[in-house]
């Protein structure tokens, strides 16, 4: 049904992933699906990285500590680098998923409040204008 | 749309060690629907800072006016020799950094690439940093030191012609007038900022420390700058961004309900300012929403083209010849005054040194922070020579440019046409009688007003940017309601302060945060020298 799955990833936040992890996790051995983790940095330092290369690497960690956690035989990191990521993280994401070739992409989000309805939640816009078949992890 | 880019590895940078984890002071809550991601205490400080600021210039504005002005005179009459001689450091160091093979380093690493396109780069340079300045003082500025100069009291103490004025001699006075005029816009002032914003990009890009003000201050003060130590440069950076931005958005209103008011007859009450602003408030919103690629540089390029386009008119129909022979006749006025305009010590001409370029040197400083944080921030990939070239030495040259046309035009008009509308009109519609004696009033006095509108969108939304970042402790992904609510309070102050009356006021506050900021710009000098020293190559 799916061959690659990606999964953007918020490096800040690892640890309300946890859900759209396992979810992502189970999918892709269920359709022996391929994973790609994706994080998406400014070039300036932030909390997680002092470089864009730093993250990188990190971000390389992450997908191979999920695939020792899960027991997944092809997972795989990509690191996009954008010159604000408040405002550009939607953008930036919908071009991953159409440059790593995802055919499914499980994301997580929060639970929507009266915010939603001025900016959309990434998830949110993400789902409604991505090409591809998008699951919500709240 | 957004291009972000692929990652490449950006090769050797030698990173400072430090156990600080950007974001560690933040707080992060959510008040209502709102989260936030603030750092603590220097977004509450500042914030509170300013609004009480603000309530006792309301308050209180029979004394605070005379009180801040005060001030402001003090500083600049006694530290003038100050000012101009920091000044001339920092055009030195930026000069001997290009020349010297420090000038390899490149910002981000040795393999970083450019993150913005030469043409993207130098509109959002121009566009935050002094734009509605050229606008307002290209044409005023020039026609002062020109009629300064040729009056006949010129060179006396009263006068406030630059160093000994030409009395009765129009060629030389012109040449002085241009000279005096450059000199407040060429090199030092871009100097200033290219101090800060290399200062800033090198110890974030190269040496992995958060994009605020206080990591500049590493090699100095170590891991203190992440106290107090830091907490207070950061909040004086806010402090001096924000008003400078709030008085100058004030003022801005004003020059453009006096264009509309000259041009359509639109009575130029409080009204109009007040929709002005909360019309470039607006659409700054809608800028910084829209982010930095969607928003900021796209308005910055359209800005860059209108003011290519009016500039061209004014060299094509105005006095062409004398235009482009008096570019290069200005440059030459300019170098040959420079050593006597930049001489710290010993002036007569104190009003000029004084009132004139120790201002302006206060004020390009005051402004600093968020011009050189803002250039910093879109300057990633460059080595140190292309920077300084970019920064320093083309804007520079641009500014020749436009004073000439400008201004040149103006005095040529008062010289050889014997107009006399143009400087005797107020301040703020100079650049409107200038046009009117051109052709086409209507059109180039319509794209008058949309430059000077466009120009302060484009410093509104790059200096709510700015001040989120400094207040989120140098994290660039803060939530959007942030940067919303800079943006905001920015024009909520400047209708504050233009009902209440005071823009004058908190400007002579905004003008002093210069002097500790000199202090801070030559800190950073020896902050760059040292981080240079330490890079790779």
């Amino acid at each position: 049904m799916y061959s690659h799955i990606m999964v953007p990833v918020d490096l800040a936040h690892a640890e309300q992933l946890h859900k759209a992890l396992q979810t992502s996790a189970d999918l892709a051995k269920l359709y022996q699906a391929s994973v790609c983790y994706v994080g998406v940095s400014a070039s300036t330092p932030s909390s997680i990285a002092h470089t864009p290369e730093e993250f990188s690497s990190k971000m390389e960690e992450f997908s191979q500590a999920q695939a020792a956690k899960h027991q997944l035989s092809n997972v795989s990191s990509a690191t996009y680098i954008s010159h604000d990521p408040t405002a550009d993280l939607d953008d930036t994401l919908m071009r991953a998923a159409s440059e790593t070739g995802a055919d499914l992409v499980v994301m997580a989000s929060h639970v929507p409040g009266v915010m939603e309805h001025i900016f959309a939640s990434n998830a949110g816009y993400f789902a409604s204008f991505a090409k591809v078949s998008v699951l919500v992890v709240r | 749309m957004t291009e972000p880019t692929e990652l490449t590895p950006d090769g050797d940078s030698n990173l400072i060690e430090t156990d600080y984890e950007i974001g560690q002071d933040n707080i992060n809550t959510q008040i209502g629907p709102f989260n936030l991601d603030v750092h603590n205490p220097v977004f509450l400080i500042s914030g509170l800072c300013i609004v009480a600021f603000v309530f006792f210039t309301l308050a209180f504005q029979d004394s605070a006016g005379p009180m801040f002005n005060a001030m402001r005179v003090w500083l600049t009459s006694t530290f003038d020799w100050f000012f101009i001689a920091s000044a001339n450091v920092f055009v030195v160091l930026c000069i001997v950094l290009v020349l010297s093979p420090l000038g390899r380093v490149r910002l981000g690493g040795t393999d970083a690439t450019p993150d913005y396109s030469y043409s993207g780069w130098f509109a959002m340079l121009f566009a935050a940093g002094m734009g509605i300045g050229l606008m307002f003082y290209g044409v005023s500025e020039p026609l002062s030191h020109f009629s300064s100069s040729f009056a006949d009291n010129a060179g006396t103490p009263e006068s406030w012609a630059p160093l000994a004025g030409a009395p009765g001699d129009a060629e030389a006075a012109r040449r002085l007038g241009m000279a005096a005029t450059i000199f407040h816009w060429a090199l030092h002032p871009w100097a200033i900022y290219a101090v800060v914003a290399l200062a800033l990009a090198l110890f974030s890009y190269n040496k992995g420390l958060p994009l605020t003000m206080r990591s500049i201050f590493y090699p100095i003060f170590g891991e203190r700058i992440w106290g107090w130590t830091g907490h207070i440069i950061d909040i004086l950076a806010v402090f001096a961004t924000l008003f400078g931005l709030a008085t100058s958005l004030g003022f801005g209103a004003e020059q453009a309900s006096a264009g509309l008011d000259f041009l359509f007859g639109l009575p130029a009450t409080e009204t109009t300012k007040v929709f002005l602003i909360i019309g470039i408030t607006g659409i700054a919103l809608l800028s910084v929403v829209a982010g930095l690629d969607a928003g900021v540089k796209r308005l910055s390029e359209i800005n860059m083209v209108l003011a290519v386009l009016l500039l061209l008119f004014v060299v094509i129909v105005g006095p062409t010849v004398a235009i482009l022979s008096g570019f290069f006749n200005n440059l030459l006025a300019y170098v040959q005054n420079l050593p006597a305009l930049s001489n710290p010590i010993g002036r007569s001409d104190a009003n000029f040194s004084q009132g004139w370029t120790a201002f302006y040197w206060a004020w390009w400083i005051s402004w600093s922070p968020f011009v050189g944080m803002f250039i910093a921030r879109v300057s990633r990939g460059r080595t140190v020579r292309e920077f300084i070239t970019c920064v320093l030495l083309i804007p520079s040259l641009v500014c020749v440019f436009w004073m000439t046309a400008f201004g040149g035009t103006a005095i040529s008009q008062l010289v050889n046409d014997g107009i006399q509308t143009v400087v005797g009109a107020p301040l703020e519609l100079q650049l409107f009688s200038m046009l009117q004696e051109l052709p086409l009033t209507q059109i180039t006095s319509f794209l008058g007003i949309v430059l000077v509108i466009v120009f302060f969108v484009t410093s509104s939304d790059s200096g709510s940017l700015v001040i989120d970042t400094i207040t989120a402790g140098g994290k660039i992904d803060a939530p959007t309601p942030q940067r919303v609510f800079w943006c905001v309070f920015e024009g909520l102050v400047a209708i504050a302060l233009l009902l209440g009356g005071g823009l004058g006021a908190l400007q002579a506050m905004a003008v002093s945060t210069g002097f500790p900021f000199t202090i801070v710009l030559l800190l950073a000098c020896f902050a760059i020298v040292k981080g240079l020293m330490s890079e790779p190559r």
